[in-house]
Formats: structure tokens, sequence, C-alpha cells
């Protein structure tokens, strides 16, 4: 039974973890809320704002919504595009890349979550640079 | 309400002040801090991050002011640099090492080069890698010459690499950078270059480990090779260990404790280290 018990809670624990950061980003509530406070951000941001030049930004709020949700491992699936996909053709540099993670750092900071967290949701996001960027 | 919000954000865009842009676009802390000899990095070390925040298609500047307080010396450093596109970081500074207990002092004026070769600190699986010089003018050549230095000028020659882990232990940021330097600089130039022990130039080792313990503050510690050309006096590695805080993108403030071991004579060279960048 102990040994069960044990196997049990070693099976669980990689999606207690991935839980957690769903947790410490405030669930689905709180993954809209940041990703909101960082899209109010890229609106007054003249470095990268005429990239949402007729945009549908509520599609895009619930997509980004969506897809953060899922990446953390919450109850979400993603369902929209793939990154090169949404992103072609858009010309997006490192310049723009670097200024909307700024707002999402700026975002997460005023929705007091930790530092560990932010950093585990930076480096899950990092990876699509290469998808999502021109140069 | 979000839909109305968000449209209203444009808007926004009048009220915000633009800093931001007018900051350049590299993430906070990326442009490092400045180096005794000019060039963007750590204290001691050049690292293959550029100075500033420009970014792609953006110029950036900084000006800095170190101070170096050890046992028996204490070097005072003013440094300016001019970056481009996250590519191209040209640097000066002006060295003058006060010999406090022998009496005197030392000058030097250093210029520098350095160019982003490949790679990216914090995107991709590439480390970034750049290649640099520095050539440094010495201007007080009486001394460095009567105990054996050969030139009163030379040119060091670098390539680092630098990466970021930004879920690194402990779920922090870790950078790293490594570089090899070929120089024959008697420490830094300042007794000049090449010498009667040994008189060619060859490749040292440097390297810097830091942890941000959040996007502001980060500690770290740093390691430099040094030649040891001069039969008058061993010269040693130096080392130091540093705090790092950047509250906005237009000011860093480092410092560290070090120990740059025993210079021209005198052992223990062990204290501190003080550097402002503001960087435009
Ligand atoms: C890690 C970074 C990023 C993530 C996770 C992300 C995510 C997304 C997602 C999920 C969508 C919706 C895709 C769909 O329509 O199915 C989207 C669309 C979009 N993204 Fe990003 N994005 C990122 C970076 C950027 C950057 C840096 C920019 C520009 C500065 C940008 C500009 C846009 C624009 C303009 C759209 C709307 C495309 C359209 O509807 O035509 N994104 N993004």
């Amino acid at each position: 039974m102990k040994r069960l018990i044990l196997l049990a809670s070693l099976l669980l624990m990689p999606l207690a973890h991935a839980n957690d950061l769903y947790q410490q980003l405030g669930e689905k509530q709180g993954i809209s809320a940041i990703v909101e406070e960082m899209l109010y951000r890229v609106g007054g941001d003249e470095r990268i704002v005429h990239h949402f030049d007729g945009v549908d930004i509520v599609q895009v709020h619930e997509l980004i919504t969506e897809q953060v949700c899922d990446v953390v491992g919450g109850p979400c699936d993603y369902q929209g595009e793939t990154m090169q996909a949404a992103h072609q053709g858009m010309g997006i540099t490192h310049a723009d890349f670097n200024a909307l993670v700024e707002h999402l750092i700026i975002a997460m900071e005023k929705h007091d979550v930790p530092v560990a967290a932010q950093n585990r949701l930076l480096a899950r996001l990092a990876p699509m640079y290469g998808d999502i960027t021109e140069e | 309400m979000l839909k109305r919000g968000l449209q209203y954000a444009l808007v926004a865009s009048l009220l915000l002040p633009a800093v931001a842009a007018a900051q350049g676009s590299k993430l906070l802390a990326t442009g490092g801090a400045s180096t005794i000899e000019g060039a963007g990095g750590g204290g001691i070390v050049p690292w293959a991050t550029l100075s500033s925040y420009a970014d792609t298609g953006e110029w950036g500047a900084t000006v800095n002011l170190t101070e170096v307080q050890v046992d028996d010396f204490r070097l005072s450093v003013q440094g300016a640099s001019l970056s481009w596109n996250n590519r191209l970081e040209v640097s000066y500074a002006k060295q003058i090492f006060d010999l406090s207990t022998i009496g005197g002092e030392l000058e030097q004026n250093i210029w520098g080069v350095k160019a982003r070769l490949f790679g990216d600190l914090i995107y991709g699986e590439l480390p970034q890698i750049s290649v640099g010089l520095q050539h440094k003018n010495n201007q007080t050549f009486a001394l460095p010459s009567a105990v054996g230095a050969t030139d009163d000028n030379g040119t060091d020659w670098y390539i680092s690499a630098a990466k970021a882990w930004l879920n690194g232990p402990f779920h922090r940021t870790w950078v790293a950078n490594l570089t090899a330097r070929r120089t024959r600089a008697n420490q830094l130039g300042l007794l000049g270059f090449g010498g009667d022990k040994s008189d060619s130039a060859e490749w040292l080792a440097e390297a810097s480990v830091a942890a941000f313990i959040n996007r502001y503050w980060a500690v770290g510690v740093e390691y430099r090779q040094k030649p040891d050309n001069l039969n008058f006096a061993v010269e040693q590695d130096w080392r130091d260990l540093f705090v790092g805080y950047f509250p906005s993108k237009r000011l860093s403030v480092v410092g560290a404790y070090t120990d740059l071991g025993s210079i021209a004579g005198l052992d223990d060279q062990h204290g501190w280290y003080l550097s402002l960048q503001a960087s435009f």
C-alpha cells in the first residue's frame, strides 16, 4: 500500500508541478488578466503597435490566453494557428519580440506573479522565438 | 468592457510616456555593465553582450565611472560606448592608476571595438558569440620601461560566448560568459606590453557566472587569467564577487569585492570595486 502511494505520488508529481505554475499565474482568470494588461501596454507602444493594425484584438487576447493556459499545463487546449502561421510575413524583429516580452514581464509583476513562476513561463515561450521572428 | 478597454489602448499611447522607445528594446540588464577596459560586460571580463539597450535597428550609448580601491592602489576609470543594432560596439576608457603606497600615477587610454558574430544571449540554441579588440596606449611609459616592459602600446584580441538560462537552478535566470583573450598587456597595460620575462602574446581565459535574484538584482563571480611578462614582480590572476543592480534601463550599479593578487611586488591586493553606468 505504502509503495502504491509512493508510486502514485511519483507519477502525479510532474502534473502537480505543472499545475502549480498554472495556479501561480492565477489560473485561467489570472492569465486572462495578465494577457490583457500585456496587450494594453502593447497598444501604447509605438515600437510595435503597428503590427496590430486592423487585428481583432479581442480574439487575439482569447487565443493567447488559451495558449498560455495550455503551455503551462492548465486545462486548456489551444486551437489557434501555429506560431509560424500566425506571425508569418509580419517581419517581427528581435527588438519587437523583446518589446512584447517586456510588456508581459511588467504585466506579471503587476499581478504579483512570483519571480520563479515568471521565469518558468518565459522559458516556455522563449523557444517560440524562431517561429515568430524574421530577420 | 474588455473590448472597449482594448480599443482605448491606442489612445493610451498618447498618455504613456514614450520612454520605452527612447531607451532601446533589449531586455533589462542584458546591456550588462561596463568593464574597467570600457567594453560592455562584467566588471573585469568583456562579455559577448553589447553595451547599452540598442536592439535591431537602434542606437545606444553609455557613459560609465568605475573606482577600484585595493590595499596599495586605486584605479579610476572613465568610459563611454556607442552601440548599434545589437551588432557593433565602440568603446573608450581612460584609466588612471594611483600608486598610493609607492607614489606616482600610471595612465592609459583604451579604444575598443566589439562585433556580435551570431547567436543570441536569450533566444535559440546557440550562445551569443562576439569578437573584439582593445587597443591600449600607455601615457606614462617611463616607469613600465624601467621595470622591463617592451612597448608602450598593444592590442588585445578576444572572442566571447555568453548564454542566459531563463529558468535556471532555483527557477532563477542565470548568465554565463566565457572569453578567450590574446594579449601581452602587463596589469591591463598600465605596466606596458611584453617584457623581459616573456615578450610574446598568449591566449588567456576569462569567465563570469551570474544569477538574477529578480530582474533588478544579480549576484555573480568573475575570474580572469593574467599574463606574467615582467621579472621585477609576479602578476597573478584576478577574481571578484559582485552584486549588480539594474533599477532601470537608464542606470546600473555594480559593487564587488575583488582579489587582484600581487601587483608590482605588493602582495594580496584585496578591496572594493564600484561602477556606475548610465545608458541612453
Ligand atoms: C512568445 C511570444 C508570442 C506568443 C506566445 C504569441 C501568440 C499569439 C497567438 C496565440 C496568436 C493568435 C493566433 C491565431 O490567430 O490563431 C497571435 C497573433 C498575433 N500576434 Fe503573436 N505571439 C507572440 C509574439 C508576438 C509578437 C512579438 C508580435 C509583434 C510585435 C505579435 C503579433 C501578433 C499579431 C499582430 C497577431 C494577430 C495576427 C492576425 O490576427 O492576423 N506576436 N500571437
